[in-house]
């Protein structure tokens, strides 16, 4: 690891000041996934500002009748928390899917949504990687694929977000609130947060430098069945090869975002005018474009079958 | 009678020697470059990247000067002598360095000790004393739950902790009703387990020391 300062900081304006101050600034709160990037040197931040001090670990109820759950709020607390239990259930099944209890004890909402991929060739220095050394290539493409992007990738860069909490809150609509350096705040919805890597893919959110995630927001309940089903290489604590976040509703309608396939979490609303018609025809939209490899062609059968055991079990 | 620290040149110092002659002489074999890393983290710290902080541990307030990039599982094992708290992967995979921070299991690797001031950190010395065991430690013994016993005290910190997690209602992937609280199942105790390593295979005996701690039957 490089060294670095650091520094604590308790309110809001003292942590946008520290990033103004100091260039190669990195904001660490849960820190499971930056210290583990720095350990490889992969990150390689010259000061820390530890935002733990700050109050944002408090989940409470909107004037709309939605859930405002601070940036600082652990992933265990957000998934044992009541009212995500009864009314975002979505929620809580896709971050107990996801880590381990030691991990979700530590890691924040607003760091889940940051964390990184974990692209073998991102986290492998001797390998070419776009995301990790800009102009350097793509290792990935043309590797061992099986665990990378089936749709939305380019030529630099074929990772996929690893995050299961990011896709139960794209089918949840949720939206990310943020401070700027200035003090100007924004809401973000979450379509948008994400970005699919074109030409830059070392650039993953629309967060502006220094921006700091302060909360996420999400509407008042929709209701239905809310399923998460995640396929992966073993029972528990490991990446979702393939992901599915459903609410289905009693009369068939519903939403579905996939995790495991793209840069972001994949949702696309006109697929969804397709529920009633069953998995095939949601996915086949869904996925429409995708352009997988040898290894990693069975994600997209993968996707349509995981939607079809998520609309059996709505059923039951 | 001297304690480990208290030797001129322990097994440990001689063991990081013998490695560092390794990684220099392996260094100079280009074919082997894929696993030899280049060892930055031999660069110094600067007064500005050391920091102060105090720690509650295991009772004990410790007050340390560390360098920022110390973490919690290097501060408890090099700088407290706090062995028992194992350093596997070093990468939060294998669950070795499990301690208790302010009630929660955390892996130790995957922190900074300066990020932690003020904080009451519980480790496996902390648990329970040869002569008086902790509940779990001693049901880990009767029930065979380890081979080597390496990933021992972090399966041990976590064990506890997830009765603890059960008891408060939290629940797992694979709890059946989210509004329900977790039932105390095998099942479930491995779900929450699955963040614990054990190259050996002690897991059956691991669910057996917990479910007899837990008072229910798996």
């Amino acid at each position: 690891m490089r060294p670095f300062t650091y520094e604590r900081v308790s309110t809001p304006a003292a942590a946008a000041s520290a990033a103004a101050r100091n260039q190669n600034a990195k904001f660490i709160a849960g820190g499971t996934n930056l210290l583990d990037l720095m350990k490889l040197e992969i990150e390689t931040p010259a000061h820390l500002i530890d935002v733990n001090g700050l109050a944002f670990d408090k989940i409470e109820s909107t004037p709309e009748g939605g859930l405002r759950i601070g940036a600082l709020v652990r992933n265990t607390a957000l998934a044992a928390h009541d009212t995500v239990r009864r009314d975002y259930g979505l929620l809580s099944r896709a971050l107990l899917a996801g880590a381990s209890g030691q991990l979700r004890n530590k890691a924040t909402t607003a760091g889940n949504l940051l964390q990184r991929t974990r692209c073998p060739y991102f986290y492998d220095t001797n390998q070419a990687c776009n995301k990790r050394k800009p102009g350097s290539g793509c290792a990935a493409i043309g590797g061992v694929t099986r665990q990378l992007a089936v749709i939305g990738a380019s030529d630099a860069c074929i990772a996929t977000n690893p995050s299961d909490m990011a896709v139960a809150m794209r089918a949840l609509d949720a939206k990310i609130e943020t401070v700027a350096p200035d003090g100007a705040t924004r809401a973000i919805p979450i379509a948008d947060f994400h970005r699919l890597p074109g030409d830059t893919p070392e650039i993953e959110t629309t967060l502006k430098p220094g921006e700091l995630i302060t909360a996420v927001t999400l509407p008042k309940p929709v209701g239905g069945k809310q399923i998460y089903r995640k396929v992966r290489d073993r029972a528990s604590y490991a990446f979702a090869l393939v992901s599915v976040g459903a609410i289905i509703q009693p009369d068939g309608s519903g939403r579905v975002a996939v995790g495991g396939v793209a840069h972001k979490p994949w949702r696309n609303e006109a697929a969804e005018t397709q529920m009633t018609r069953g998995a095939k025809a949601v996915a086949s939209q869904l996925l429409d474009g995708a352009k997988p490899t040898a290894d990693n062609a069975f994600k997209v059968a993968l996707v349509e079958r995981t939607l079809a055991a998520v609309l059996t079990e709505a059923k039951g | 009678m001297s304690k480990p620290g208290d030797l001129e040149i322990s097994r440990r110092d001689l063991l990081i020697v013998a490695g560092a002659t390794v990684v220099t002489t392996s260094s100079t074999m280009g074919a082997y470059a894929q696993t030899v890393q280049p060892i930055a983290s031999a660069l110094p710290a600067t007064a500005a990247q050391h920091s102060p902080v105090t720690l509650d541990v295991n009772g004990s307030v410790r007050k340390l000067d560390l360098d920022n990039r110390t973490t919690l599982l290097d501060a408890l094992r090099e700088h407290l002598q706090l062995t028992g708290t194992k350093k596997g992967c070093d990468h939060g995979q294998c669950g070795a360095c499990t301690v208790m921070v302010d009630g929660q299991r955390v892996n130790s690797c995957l922190t900074l000790a300066v990020m932690h001031q003020g904080a009451k950190v519980t480790t496996i010395e902390g648990l329970g004393t040869p002569e008086h065991l902790h509940p779990m430690q001693a049901a880990f013994v009767k029930h065979d739950g380890y081979q080597c016993g390496y990933c021992t005290p972090g399966q041990i910190c976590s064990a506890v902790a997830v009765l603890a997690e059960v008891k408060a209602g939290i629940p797992s992937h694979v709890s059946g009703d989210l509004t329900q609280a977790p039932e105390l199942t095998a099942t479930e105790l491995r779900e929450r387990m699955s963040g614990n390593i054990c190259r050996c295979g002690a897991y059956s005996n691991i669910v057996d020391a917990m479910t007899e701690v837990a008072g229910s039957p798996a």
